[in-house]
């Protein structure tokens, strides 16, 4: 672990259990994996970008973290403390430093509460002492740092445009002075125009405080542009992990590289020449997930070998590991 | 003549809070066998524009102008008569499919209802077309796949469903709202590339709507750009990207993050959009443009053709100052 190193996710595994419907009481319940052998590692003031389609696991992963769901095996290394190991009141203290924003900014709102209030709960809960003067002073200061007028704290959140929400929940993410926030797709819900306003607002509070962040969504220009490095999941496995202009310019693993195509550029004359690489069919089910690699069901490359043996996730040129029988 | 004529189209809904203007003097056309786009943000009107035209506008709704379809009027005509067209002419997909599915009843009865009641065909005729059609839109093993429910295909697959089932009855326009909105990105180059395949094959225009810049970009021949109810500009679609004449669009463009392309900073459009329940005196997007003049916020602009070309744009700031 370097000393620069805030987080650090080792072998973390996620299972649920799923019954269908028509099971008896007594059959025993299927294992879905969601989350698969996941290790990366974070720095302060980095962000993480995590790309991959729905059902990829990327949302669990980032509630494993913060131990929103149970998690069977691994570890989650923050300063550390293996977080996975400690009772919920030995986590307290870790937990005012990290925080999340959510995908769809009115519902992560309490409607009954004015957003005074909403911003100030953080600070309430882990912080009871804090006089009522200093909170106010620090819920004005969070505010104008996400560009809402104090004078707006006794509104409620549904006299707010999406783009406005999610500035709420940012100031509410910031007001504990965080040192890592984890954003589950933080601008999909809003329209483009207002979408680069969040993706500016979020990369400049970065520098200022900085904050680290993982980011979460499935709109791979989006992260590319906010990431300095980017893990792509596929059916709770990690398939490729690198620097973003590296994974980018050369995505090495088939899966990365039919996702980079399926992007589509705003540029007519480079969209309507594209070689574009299509992955047939769908994703396999979760809960009988293929043997081997679990790509290989839809993978153009895909030999015998993948079948039986999956891939190790192994380093092949400095910081790009990737987990391919034939990279290259 | 234009397969769809549209002019001076507005769309009005009466609510507890007043009336609120959707859309606003929209005018244009489609050809035969061409891809129009019409972009825009969320409350753009760009919706309501097509449920308009197909008589589809809740019923606090009303729409005053003249669409023509193949030289005949029919905005406002009776829902017999527009059932006709919306069956053999006008086909719609939407969003998400699953809702646009009904959940209890077998896909094959879905599809083979489209026939049977509008062209007469036999059940068994009918079925045999139906399983064509899946065979068309790329669905492996159609004939199995025909007796499931809804819930048992996924996402794509749904919309492929409903794409085939459009496409029964053979019609000139295909109106396609947001139709990979819901989709992963994987699925969605899919979709898009058996639309333009089933274009070329059927020879229909197609109407699409969506707010991806991307999917605009490389599946479309012309592009109309919408902000609060009013047309922007509208002109083939290589033109428009290669010089956006309309502060609007230049915006749009640069607030979209590019794959292949490493910029520092995202240039944003300030300000959100317009509360429609105040229809804006002006342009309605002088309150966020920065080059706005005083006329801005007292004339609406009207939409003018820019030299000789077939590229229109509806500004007061003169093009040589935004370029």
């Amino acid at each position: 672990m370097s000393s620069n190193t805030i987080l650090e996710v080792n072998n973390l595994k996620v299972t649920f259990d799923v019954r269908s419907e028509g099971d008896m009481p007594w059959t025993k319940a299927k294992k879905l994996q969601a989350v698969n052998d996941i290790s990366f590692s974070l720095n302060a003031g980095q962000t993480l970008g995590v790309v991959g389609e729905s059902g990829c696991g990327k949302s669990t992963l980032a509630r494993a973290i913060v131990k929103m769901v149970p998690v069977e095996s691994g570890e989650v290394v923050w300063l550390g403390n293996d977080l996975l190991g400690l009772n919920d009141s030995e986590t307290r203290p870790f937990r005012k430093q990290i925080q999340m924003i959510f995908q769809d900014p009115l519902a992560s709102l309490n409607p009954r509460m004015n957003i005074g209030e909403i911003i100030a709960e953080p600070l309430r809960t882990h912080y009871p002492k804090t006089p009522e003067s200093d909170v106010q002073a620090r819920v004005s200061d969070v505010m104008n740092k996400v560009g809402l007028l104090d004078n707006l704290k006794n509104r409620y959140p549904h006299e707010f445009s999406g783009g406005q929400c999610q500035r709420i929940g940012i100031a509410r993410a910031l007001i504990l002075k965080p040192k890592l926030i984890i954003c589950d797709e933080p601008v999909s819900a809003l329209d483009v125009s207002i979408q680069a306003q969040v993706v500016n607002l979020l990369m400049d509070l970065q520098e200022e405080m900085d904050l680290a962040l993982i980011f979460i969504a499935h709109d791979l220009s989006v992260v590319k542009h906010i990431s300095s490095k980017i893990m792509v999941l596929y059916l709770g496995n990690m398939v490729e992990i690198a620097e973003s202009d590296d994974i980018y310019k050369n995505p090495s693993h088939p899966y990365t590289q039919a996702l980079i195509s399926a992007v589509p550029i705003p540029d007519p004359s480079i969209e309507k020449n594209k070689n574009l690489i299509l992955i047939e069919g769908d994703l396999p089910s979760p809960i009988d997930p293929p043997s081997g690699c679990v790509f290989r069901t839809r993978c153009p490359k895909a030999q015998e070998i993948c079948a039986q043996k999956k891939p190790e996730f192994k380093e092949f040129t400095k910081g790009h590991s990737v987990a391919c029988h034939f990279s290259d | 003549m234009s397969l769809l004529e549209v002019k001076n189209l507005k769309v009005e809904f009466e609510t507890a809070d007043g009336v609120v203007n959707a859309v606003n003097n929209v005018n244009f056309s489609i050809e035969e066998g061409k891809i129009l786009a019409i972009v825009g943000e969320s409350g753009s009107g760009k919706s309501q524009t097509v449920f308009a035209m197909t008589g589809l506008l809740d019923h606090n709704g009303s729409a005053t102008g003249s669409v023509k379809f193949e030289g005949e009027e029919i905005l406002n005509i009776s829902n017999q008569k527009l059932n006709q067209i919306r069956a053999e002419k006008i086909a719609m997909i939407f969003q998400d499919p699953m809702t646009s599915l009904n959940p209890y009843v077998r896909v094959s009865d879905q599809m083979t209802e489209v026939l049977v009641h509008h062209h007469g065909a036999s059940k068994s005729d009918a079925l045999k077309q139906s399983i064509n059609m899946l065979d068309a839109v790329r669905i492996p093993d159609a004939s199995n796949r025909i007796r499931m429910y809804p819930h048992e295909f996924s996402g794509g697959m749904r919309q492929r469903v409903m794409i085939a089932m459009s496409l029964l009855c053979k019609p000139k326009l295909l109106i396609a709202d947001e139709p990979t909105t819901a989709l992963d990105v994987t699925v969605q180059a899919q979709i898009m590339k058996l639309l333009a395949d089933l274009q070329k094959d059927f020879g229909m225009s197609i109407i699409l709507i969506t707010h991806d810049l991307g999917v605009v970009a490389g599946n479309s021949d012309d592009m109309l750009v919408m902000y609060g109810g009013e047309i922007m500009e509208i002109g083939k679609t290589e033109n428009i990207y290669s010089a956006p004449t309309h502060p609007y669009t230049q915006g749009l463009m640069s607030a979209v993050p590019r794959l292949d392309d490493s910029e520092e900073r995202l240039i944003t459009i300030p300000g959100n959009p317009p509360n429609m329940m105040k229809s804006p005196e002006g342009c309605p997007f002088s309150p966020r443009c920065k080059f706005a003049v005083d006329k801005c916020n007292s004339d609406s602009p009207a939409l003018l053709k820019i030299g000789n070309s077939d590229h229109f744009r509806s500004c007061h700031v003169d093009k040589e100052k935004i370029l």
